[in-house]
């Protein structure tokens, strides 16, 4: 079965997943690479805490987006914004906590990106994906004002599908920086 | 779904020239297009000017090492000078060009009317061109060492740690980061494009088993610029924090390392190297068969060579490194793979030679670029797998032998191919046809000029002249080589004048080409020449992989026998 010319929203978006896994991976055997070698402290185990609480948020709002483009794509477009509000709040408290951790690294513990190997690696891996969070909370935002102004109807499931894959691929980078910035490496 | 509606004959009438319009909207319309043909022209015709940009820096090396002792530039500029000839031809040149070719045809091919999502193919090129721009502007902007306007100088590689703050003052680098950091950008766009709109766009019955060798190898293309790309972008973004930031990635001081850095790049630069030659290739396997009157030879091995080399050429990429010193057990990995690559890579110059073997072989220019194509290809192929071997590379990497085999490779093969492209294609794109005889001259002083450069520029390799040094002491038997090798570029550049020339010309007196001038079977050649703005009045519906056989000789079919 040959793919389709409404299709491509997903493909094309398949192939972006592609490139900025691309990306990621670099960064990721860069951190591996250099785990242990930097030349003075902070150490990730004196001063890395698992963030349990926040990952579980990013790793549940996959869930609501998930229940979002349903209950889109069987036209409840209430539900659907409630769901995708949620998804908007459990993302911004991910940010939020990335936040918290960076201002106590930085201010208490005394890690910066200059500090040394470990700081520049985790502050650039965790902040690009961050930043990726980020891009995909305005996203989420402004598909969310436009429901507020009616804007999003049951039409619109498949676009939705295509931007909620994104999203889905930056909570699936999340599985793997936590693991190795916090498990594999601390 | 073959017996939905077959393929009706085309409108024969080439469409007016626009008209007098005003200058300022006709570029405003080009601005704001979104026409996958326009923006191919574009993508091309920026290729272009940057190719005679990058040549005429690779003309100011050769002017200045003609002779030995000379001063007409100064190491300083002349650091510049390869460093943008390097970044300017494979970012700003080989890559938009090879886009270019794959914007305009792709779509034409397949049948549909435009690339999968038409706005990302502006922003894409625009992308690029902002890139372009961005590294070009450093001449003025870019102040380095002391303080005036200077072009990057740290080579197209940027080997750590010379790109670092303490080593590259001022600015000139940032602007080669991030020239390229952005042009990536228009790349990966370009690329989902492609492969978009050739996995999703395919006109019915254009399966994956019978597009035209064309779009499979810029599938294969798209696909690598995919997954290489990024790790460039990645390397880029952490330069940029080691420089901006204080990070310490390739800060040797701080427990960094600069040799992380040539992976990174060079994870990107060999696959870099299949993304320019695929596209070559891809013009190679259209032209060959049509001036050889017979099908492509071995076509679902050419797909399957092109496939496997897309695989091989993502685990090559260390054969840059030899002489860094690695461990005995990665030289070996990384010779095997590399020798490895040179079986598919072989397979495809058999299927070519095969294709022409028996065929009632027409010399038009276009296939004289091609059979030039493909004894130059062959010998940079050789050269390939001399330096893929490691011990030979520890006593020629960096040297002018290492030069001349990617200068074989780059212009004997991509360039060429280039070149049989546009000769080829320009009837279509234009609706004229290209005067053969100034062809004929541009083909063979280029060729004379390739060859009194590039086979003469292996030889002070040999004898121990390494790449960037700006000039060199009389008496080391260098002098007469390098003279040799920097007359061919005059040769080269009155080619490739008679080429502008000849492009120009034929725009305003060309023969009038009609759809299909050279009898070809791929789907463009079934629409106007140039195809309006639609491509297709009616969707075509193919059955092989000639569909313009099937239509020319319905007695005798091509989807009887596939």
């Amino acid at each position: 079965m040959p793919l389709s010319a409404n299709l491509r929203g997903k493909v094309g978006m398949w192939c972006l997943i592609i490139a900025e896994s691309a990306i990621f991976s670099i960064f990721v055997v860069a951190y591996l690479y250099y785990a242990g070698k930097s030349l003075s402290g902070p150490t990730p185990a004196q001063v890395l805490d698992v963030p349990y609480l926040t990952s579980i948020c990013l790793f549940s709002s996959s869930l609501t987006i998930l229940l979002a483009e349903k209950a889109l794509h069987r036209g409840n477009v209430k539900r659907f914004g409630f769901f995708w509000f949620l998804t908007i709040a459990l993302g911004v408290i991910f940010l939020i906590g990335t936040g918290r951790e960076w201002y106590r690294l930085i201010y208490k513990d005394g890690l910066t990106i200059s500090t040394n190997l470990f700081g520049t690696t985790f502050y650039s891996l965790v902040g690009l994906h961050a930043f990726h969070v980020t891009v995909g909370l305005i996203g989420l935002t402004i598909i969310w004002l436009l429901t507020l102004f009616g804007a999003v109807k049951q039409e619109h499931s498949e676009r939705i599908n295509v931007f909620a894959m994104y999203w889905h691929f930056v909570d699936a980078i999340w599985v793997v920086v936590l693991s190795v910035v916090y498990f594999i490496t601390r | 779904m073959f017996d939905a509606q077959p393929m009706s004959r085309p409108m024969v009438t080439t469409p007016e020239r626009e008209s007098s319009r005003p200058l300022v909207q006709v570029l405003h319309d080009w601005m704001v297009t979104v026409d996958h043909k326009r923006l191919g022209l574009m993508y091309f015709s920026y290729g272009i000017l940057f190719l005679v940009i990058g040549g005429v820096e690779a003309s100011i090396m050769r002017a200045q090492l003609a002779v030995a002792n000379n001063h007409l530039v100064s190491p300083e500029v002349f650091n510049r000078l390869f460093t943008m000839h390097g970044t300017t031809m494979i970012f700003f040149a080989a890559m938009p060009i090879v886009f270019g070719f794959a914007n305009y045809l792709v779509p034409l091919m397949i049948g549909a009317r435009d690339m999968a999502f038409p706005r990302l193919n502006a922003w894409g090129f625009w992308m690029s061109a902002l890139g372009g721009i961005i590294l070009y502007f450093s001449f003025i902007g870019g102040f380095g060492l002391y303080g005036a306007g200077s072009a990057p100088d740290v080579g197209w590689f940027a080997y750590a740690p010379l790109t670092s703050p303490a080593f590259s003052v001022g600015h000139s680098t940032d602007y080669w980061i991030v020239g390229i950091l952005v042009s990536g950008f228009g790349s990966i766009a370009t690329a989902l494009n492609v492969m978009t709109t050739i996995l999703c766009l395919r006109c019915p019955g254009m399966k994956l088993n019978r597009m035209p060798l064309f779009v499979w190898m810029n599938t294969v293309m798209a696909a690598l610029v995919l997954v290489a790309i990024g790790p460039l972008t990645a390397a880029q973004l952490m330069l940029l924090i080691d420089r901006y930031l204080g990070g310490h990635f390739f800060d040797t001081q701080a427990g960094g390392s600069a040799v992380i850095w040539m992976h990174f790049f060079w994870i990107f630069g060999h696959p870099e190297v299949y993304i320019l030659v695929l596209p070559a290739f891809a013009i190679v396997s259209e032209v060959i068969p049509v001036f050889s009157r017979k099908p492509i030879f071995g076509y679902s091995i050419m797909v399957a060579a092109t496939v496997s080399i897309g695989f091989i050429s993502l685990g090559v990429w260390a054969h840059h490194m030899f002489t860094v010193g690695m461990t005995s057990y990665a030289n070996a990995f990384f010779v095997a793979s590399t020798a490895a690559i040179a079986v598919p890579t072989g397979i495809k110059i058999f299927n070519w030679v095969g294709t022409m073997w028996g065929g009632k072989i027409i010399y038009k220019v276009a296939m004289l670029f091609c059979v030039a194509f493909l004894c130059q290809f062959l010998i940079a192929g050789l050269t390939g797998i001399m330096l893929a071997s490691a011990p030979f590379d520890w006593q020629l990497g960096n040297s002018y032998f290492v030069v001349a085999h990617f200068h074989y490779v780059i212009l004997g093969g991509i360039v060429m191919a280039v070149f049989a492209g546009t000769y080829y294609w320009y009837p279509k794109v234009v609706g004229k046809m290209m005067n053969e005889t100034l062809g004929k001259w541009h083909f063979w002083l280029f060729v004379i000029g390739f060859h009194l450069t590039f086979d003469f520029m292996h030889v002070p390799g040999l004898l121990g002249m390494p790449r960037r040094i700006y000039t060199y002491e009389a008496s080391r038997g260098w002098e007469v080589w390098n003279l040799i090798v920097s007359i061919g570029v005059i040769f080269q550049a009155v080619g490739v004048l008679i080429w502008a020339a000849n492009v120009i010309w034929s725009y305003y007196k060309g023969e009038i080409a009609g759809n299909d001038p050279w009898d070809a079977w791929t789907l463009e050649w079934h629409t106007t020449s140039p195809p309006p703005d639609y491509n297709y009045a009616e969707i075509p519906v193919i059955r092989s992989r000639r569909p313009l056989w099937d239509l020319k000789h319905p007695e005798d079919p091509d989807w009887k026998y596939e």
